[in-house]
């Protein structure tokens, strides 16, 4: 049995899949398949200062080999989440990372602030949420807002904060580290990619919030590339994801640089999906002589 | 563990209505302690997402599922063969409450019917409505003769049954029932929820959305509903899929 233990920015995680943000809720669902312990963390749903109900239905659509997603942030808001979600989480024996989305940096830095003062073990920045009007994405394209606002939340947050970057974005490497320079401690990434299905029969768009976010099999390549690109471009952890579905790709993620990484959709057809990968990665590093998973991370040979 | 996964033999998948088919699965009997009004969340090989069946029937060792191709994944379940194992996570979500003593009107419109029967199953001597587009998509009319219920059917053009709509006979027959449930398209439910709330009569109504993982997690089946006078979203596949109808916000 090989070490599949990782540790990103002094956090230590029993094996490098964490739960995707807004795939898992807070866990509790998830716990009625598996103890959440299997998991090396969680990262919740994502958080907003008071409650969001969220874009009307349909919220979700079939793609191939993925989905399209516009759930729009429905959540309970910070406070019931320390109150009512935090504390069983933290009896589950496993990492949990709080997921923060705010419609201003005020927003962001007061949850920061709120989660600071709490149990949490991560606060992940969602700067990357392409489903609400206002906020979300719009702090994580450009390399100066993402400086501003990274910079502002460190100043509030005294736990290791990840950002959370987009896709839909022309150079992510200089944003990763316009991240990095204004004090994050890790970046995960990707978010997912914008996109859209339209029904032809009623011309309308299948997802009421017209478009949504592309996540699973199909975005895989897309992330592969940009964590390598990542990973040469700065010297904080990655957190990877986007579209791992099997232990190959979780493998293929890690070599490409990533330190640790989430895993989503394909929890929707397979539950158990984050306990066969962690058996395929421990059988690979067994059967290739490797004592731990650390010792894959960021080594692509490129051409 | 209250969620399992479970590999089930298929023994049969035939079509009995114009792209309807009706999937009998081989089940342990402990694993077939269903209520009516639950569905299955069926794995398709190369698709994303599972599909959410509600549960036609479950009893004598099989998990009974009737469906209609709407899509590339209900079009791949249809094509799938006596003797391969069918991936099914079931059963989930919150079904009917049937108590007994109350006389059940249970009303069932197209694709809406299946999950009539079992519920039907559960009721003493119930009134069963059916209702559907034309001849050619007439379901279960002797499996519910079958479970004891006094059966009415109905189509749009008159082709089988009376012509006319659910609600046309549920008006005729309301008074003689305590309570109803109901699935099928939301036009219809809308209206027989209006129907329910004039004969002063509790609805039981089962929904549906387009679902991701089918257990209460991914928040995306959504449905608006009142609690307590205030509007708020729950989900089909958790709290659902049966709400009380005068909670549903249409």
């Amino acid at each position: 049995m090989a070490d599949i233990s990782v540790n990103v920015a002094g956090v230590s995680f029993n094996n490098p899949l964490i739960a995707a943000s807004g795939t898992f809720g807070f866990g509790r669902e998830y716990n009625e398949f598996y103890p959440l312990e299997k998991l090396g963390g969680i990262s919740c749903k994502g958080i907003t200062p008071t409650r969001r109900d969220g874009n009307p239905p349909p919220r979700i659509a079939e793609t191939p080999s993925g989905i399209l997603n516009a759930v729009g942030l429905q959540n309970p808001g910070v406070d019931a989440f320390i109150k009512e979600d935090l504390p069983w989480l933290k009896q589950q024996n496993t990492v949990i990372i709080a997921n923060i989305a705010g419609n201003t940096p005020e927003e962001y830095c007061l949850m920061a602030e709120k989660l600071s003062g709490t149990d949490v073990d991560m606060i992940e920045m969602n700067i990357s949420c392409p489903n609400v009007k206002n906020g979300g994405v719009q702090f994580g394209t450009s390399c100066e807002s993402v400086e501003a606002i990274t910079s502002a939340v460190r100043k509030h947050c005294t736990k290791p904060l990840v950002v959370k970057l987009s896709p839909n974005v022309t150079d992510i490497a200089s944003i990763a580290k316009a991240a990095e320079a204004a004090g994050a401690d890790a970046v995960s990434m990707i978010n997912t990619l914008t996109g859209m299905r339209i029904d032809i029969n009623s011309r309308r768009p299948i997802i009421h919030n017209n478009t949504g976010g592309l996540s699973g099999a199909a975005v895989f390549p897309v992330a592969v590339r940009m964590v390598w690109q990542v990973a040469n471009a700065i010297k904080i952890p990655i957190i990877g994801m986007g579209g791992i579905t099997t232990w190959e790709d979780a493998v293929e993620m890690l070599i490409a640089g990533a330190t640790a990484l989430q895993i989503g959709t394909v929890l929707f057809s397979d539950p158990y999906a984050p306990i066969k990968i962690n058996e395929g990665i421990n059988n690979f590093l067994d059967k290739n002589g490797i004592k731990s998973v650390t010792e894959l991370s960021g080594t692509v040979i490129p051409w | 563990m209250k969620y399992d996964v479970r590999q089930l033999e298929l023994l049969s998948n035939e079509q009995i209505a114009d792209g309807i088919f009706d999937m009998r699965l081989r089940c342990n009997e402990p694993d077939l302690k269903i209520e009516c009004g639950q569905f299955a969340h069926v794995y398709v090989p190369g698709k994303s997402l599972r599909r959410p069946i509600s549960v036609c029937d479950a009893s004598d060792g099989v998990l009974r599922l009737v469906y209609q191709v709407k899509g590339e994944g209900t079009r791949a379940m249809s094509q799938m063969k006596a003797g391969q194992d069918v991936d099914v996570l079931y059963p989930l979500g919150h079904g009917f409450n049937v108590e007994s003593g109350k006389r059940y009107c249970l009303i069932g419109g197209g694709i809406g019917v299946p999950p009539m029967l079992y519920t039907a199953k559960q009721c003493q001597n119930p009134l069963v409505i059916t209702g559907f587009r034309n001849r050619d998509f007439v379901i279960l009319q002797d499996d519910f003769k079958s479970a004891g219920a006094e059966v009415m059917l109905c189509t749009d053009d008159g082709t089988a049954g009376k012509k006319g709509f659910v609600t046309d006979l549920l008006k005729e027959q309301i008074a003689s029932v305590d309570e109803v449930c109901a699935c099928g398209p939301i036009p219809m439910l809308k209206a027989i929820a209006q129907v329910c709330k004039e004969a002063d009569k509790p609805c039981q109504i089962s929904l549906e959305e387009r679902m991701g993982c089918g257990v209460g997690a991914c928040l995306v089946c959504a449905v608006k509903v009142r609690k307590n006078g205030e509007e708020i979203m729950q989900h089909v596949c958790k709290n659902g899929p049966v709400f009380n109808a005068e909670e549903v916000v249409f």
